[in-house]
């Protein structure tokens, strides 16, 4: 198993530079540049930007210098936030964001396996059909609408939780929920779907037949085979939850990194851009390397040698 | 010979509850086991025969609902509150089922599956369980039964994993043991060792056997009574001798009847060779790579066949043989090392597109019935794709002429053209494949286990077909089956595989009557003289 960690990590190195290298040369294809504004600049100003950012190079030493310092893990200036290295911003905002995204997950799972399995054992009937309503709901409405909604609900009309902020459970618990109801309700179907079809198993008719109680029949034989594709969700889900952040953080006020992919974009700010797309290519890597690994704890049939 | 009833069954009714309406599938079955006593419930698909035992130990699917009254020594168990049927179920009744791949949960290990109901049941520690488990596997001579205990469900053969399952039946010593089809998954010889080892447990522990099955041979070789059920209902009931000696009813004697029959003539010398294949080899898997272990395996290794014309050459062999995979090799449908000459063209190795102009002449029909027909087209598109590739001058009059006269070759009415596979019985479904295979006037079929599937009586029915096609089109066959007694009803030549080599070769009377190899004898005696092995070994 640990051969195989060391071969996936290694075969990450190329999958990330085609993500750098195509990510790079798009943001360089699109028009407009990090010094646009509204006024043009004078020319001469307009070169010294250029000069001191090194924009006036050729794109091909551009993009080498950029992998070079990328290696000595330093992802540049940032060409808006003046005084700051891309690096260092991220550094700022990644904690904010992972304990965000990491909540919403096990939240997702947690609330996701409950109502999937209690849907599926009670397969078409009222409790089945509520579950499901819900789950549609949480996958239909996007989390612009949930977030501004909890927001205008809870914080500014009921006055039981605040509206922005970050570091108490009660400045997490908004944000958490509009970021994790998606992701709790795409578990929640693949839960009670395979649930579903785990309580009609062989090897659950034997647990039955052999009387164990209702509750180890369910939990340790059924579930536990039923949670695997929920497993193999998370590779995906993680993705998911880094792009719903950008909405969340907006609307919650929350200094994470989610915001400076839309300010990064709108600004060409291109190291910025590119910073959080190195991130977020790395996390997409390793969850799914995390997800293969778990799936082989999970699953003893699974063997990587 | 009256003795104390263990289990009594009275005027048991099920019923599913489906979108077609309501279906019954047992209408009013009495029963009685008594102490020690091996019964047999013997029946079709679809006879009702497991649905009688399910519903008795609760096990019903959700939509189905039973009436009538079980009895387990006077206690009535029918329909029982589950916490209360769980102190029966799993302790004084254990069951054992016919998918030994199936019914123990992957994710867990042998110790920790035998451990549970000892646990639960006999209020064990998870030491003492596990100290019994060891001993478990060794009464149910489990090889390495310390290293078989840790190991999980995919580690084991089928023969090991439903030895596992008797274990797990055994564990908190039964009164009745209801064993479900237990042996049909299994291949010849370790279904005759699983069945000795049932029988000494019985003879050795005392407890009652109910045995659900459709194979006459082992009701005749273990069981003291049988019912024989049909349609939901009972056809007849007695002691063993009687009913296979003096059967009452019309359907059992067809029963008794549908043992496949008859023998075929070899072709002539001189007789064309269709398909011949010269050192055919098939190896899976990969080679050691980076950082990666070798995972080669050879499945085939190195066989030469000759196929005349209007010759059965019938491959047996148990699971994991390479029988299969030889069928599939010679077809191209597998990359292989060797030759393969068909009517003298060299096709070892050809692509898709290079193999397209012999596909028509060599067909191939597959072992499932249900899962081998699209579910989404017509019977009449499953029956003409095939000549839209081939023979795609045809006019659709044309192409729908050839499709009825192909349905009518194999005994169905043409009339069923625009129906669905799901539709039609297992039966009919494999009749279906066949047509699909001779519309396009094959001059070679190779077909892989086409009867397993299907019931001993419509299987009678299928090797009919199957001879009456050859002598009318002059086929030659490749008839792979682990079921002896079809081989020998349909080939002429018969080649024995084991791990992927011939172990011997010949005429089919010569290796059936006098086998060479000792393996050919082990598995000729498995299959038609159990009666004799379960004597032998038990006395």
């Amino acid at each position: 198993m640990l051969s195989y960690a060391l071969r996936r990590l290694l075969s990450a190195i190329p999958t990330l530079f085609i993500i750098v290298t195509a990510a790079f040369f798009m943001m360089r294809i699109a028009p407009g540049g990090p010094f646009d504004q509204e006024r043009t600049l004078e020319a001469t100003v307009m070169a010294n930007l250029n000069a001191t950012f090194g924009l006036d190079k050729p794109l091909w030493q551009q993009y080498a210098i950029y992998l070079g310092n990328l290696f000595q893990g330093d992802m540049g200036p940032s060409f808006i936030y003046r005084d700051k290295r891309v690096h260092e911003i991220l550094a700022e905002g990644l904690p904010i964001s992972m304990q965000l995204g990491a909540t919403a997950l096990v939240l997702a799972l947690v609330l996701g396996c409950l109502l999937g399995s209690m849907a599926a054992l009670r397969q078409n009937t009222r409790t089945d059909f509520g579950v499901i309503a819900v789950a549609t709901f949480g996958i239909t409405v996007p989390n612009f609408v949930v977030a501004p909604v909890l927001s205008l609900v809870f914080a500014v009309m009921l006055s039981w939780l605040p509206a922005q902020g970050w570091g108490n459970w009660n400045q997490m618990l908004l944000p958490v929920i509009a970021l994790a109801l998606p992701q709790v309700a795409v578990v929640t179907r693949l839960i009670r779907g395979s649930m579903i079809e785990a309580l009609r198993s062989d090897h659950v008719r034997t647990a039955r037949a052999y009387g164990l109680p209702a509750r180890m029949v369910v939990v340790k034989h059924a579930l536990r085979a039923a949670i695997l594709p929920a497993i193999s969700y998370l590779g995906p889900a993680a993705a998911a939850l880094l792009t719903g952040s950008i909405v969340v953080e907006q609307v919650f006020n929350l200094p994470g990194i989610g915001r400076y992919f839309v300010q990064g974009a709108l600004n060409r700010d291109y190291t910025l851009v590119m910073g959080t797309v190195v991130i977020v290519a790395i996390f997409v890597v390793v969850f799914n390397l995390i997800v293969d690994l778990l799936y082989a704890v999970l699953d003893p049939r699974v063997r990587y040698d | 010979m009256t003795r104390e009833p263990v289990l009594e069954i009275d005027d048991i009714r099920v019923t599913f509850d489906t979108p077609d309406g309501a279906v019954e599938a047992v209408r009013g079955v009495s029963m009685r086991v008594g102490q020690g006593e091996t019964v047999a419930v013997v029946g079709e698909s679809g006879s009702g025969k497991s649905q009688v035992m399910m519903s008795a130990m609760g096990l019903l699917a959700s939509n189905g609902q039973a009436t009538g009254s079980v009895r387990y020594r006077g206690q009535e168990i029918l329909n029982l509150p589950t916490d209360k049927l769980n102190k029966i179920r799993g302790a004084k009744i254990t069951m054992i089922f016919q998918e030994p791949m199936t019914s123990l949960d992957p994710l867990y290990t042998i110790e920790d599956q035998l451990c549970e109901p000892l646990m639960i049941h006999g209020g064990k520690s998870r030491g003492k369980a596990s100290a019994r488990v060891l001993e478990l596997l060794k009464l149910v001579q489990i090889p390495e039964p310390e290293r078989k205990m840790k190991a999980y469900p995919y580690e084991l053969s089928g023969g090991q994993r439903q030895r596992v399952m008797i274990a797990m039946a055994l564990a908190n010593d039964p009164d009745l043991l209801i064993a479900d089809e237990p042996t049909t998954a299994l291949d010849v010889t370790i279904q005759a060792e699983i069945l000795h080892l049932l029988a000494d447990l019985q003879k050795r522990l005392g407890m009652s056997i109910l045995f659900i099955t459709h194979d006459l041979g082992i009701v005749e070789a273990f069981a003291d009574r049988v019912y024989v059920m049909r349609h939901g209902k009972l056809e007849e009931e007695g002691e063993t001798a009687q009913i296979f000696n003096a059967p009452v009813t019309e359907y059992t004697r067809m029963l008794l009847d549908a043992e496949p029959s008859g023998t075929k003539a070899a072709p002539a010398q001189d007789a064309q060779v269709m398909l011949e294949g010269h050192g055919v080899k098939v190896t899976f898997g990969q080679p050691a790579g980076f950082l990666r272990k070798d995972t080669q395996f050879t499945a085939v290794r190195g066989i030469d066949v000759a196929l005349r014309q209007e010759q059965t050459i019938g491959i047996v062999g148990e699971s994991g043989s390479g029988k299969s995979t030889l069928g599939r090799a010679l077809l191209q449908l597998l990359p292989a090392e060797g030759r393969v000459v068909y009517l003298g063209h060299e096709i070892g190795g050809l692509d898709r597109k290079g193999m397209r102009p012999y596909r028509d002449g060599l067909q191939m029909v597959f072992q499932d019935p249900y899962g081998s027909l699209s579910p989404r087209m017509t019977v009449s598109e499953i029956i003409t794709e095939g000549l839209l590739v081939h023979e795609p001058g045809l006019s659709s009059k044309e192409r729908a002429k050839r499709a009825a006269q192909a349905l009518e070759d194999v005994g169905l009415e043409p009339s069923m053209r625009n129906r669905f596979p799901h539709e039609f019985s297992g039966g009919q479904r494999q009749r279906i494949a066949i047509a699909r295979a001779v519309v396009l006037r094959p001059k070679v079929i190779v077909l892989d286990e086409p009867t397993s599937a299907l019931d001993r009586s419509v299987q009678k029915q299928v090797i009919e077909l199957l001879r009456r096609l050859q002598k009318e089109h002059a086929l030659s066959y490749l008839f792979i089956s682990h079921d002896l007694a079809v081989v020998r009803a349909l080939s002429d030549y018969v080649m024995v595989m084991k791990d992927g080599a011939v172990v011997e070769e010949g005429q089919t009377e010569q290796v059936f009557d006098n086998p060479r190899a000792s393996y050919t004898h082990e598995l000729m005696r498995a299959a038609f003289d159990l009666r004799g092995i379960l004597r032998e070994k038990l006395a």
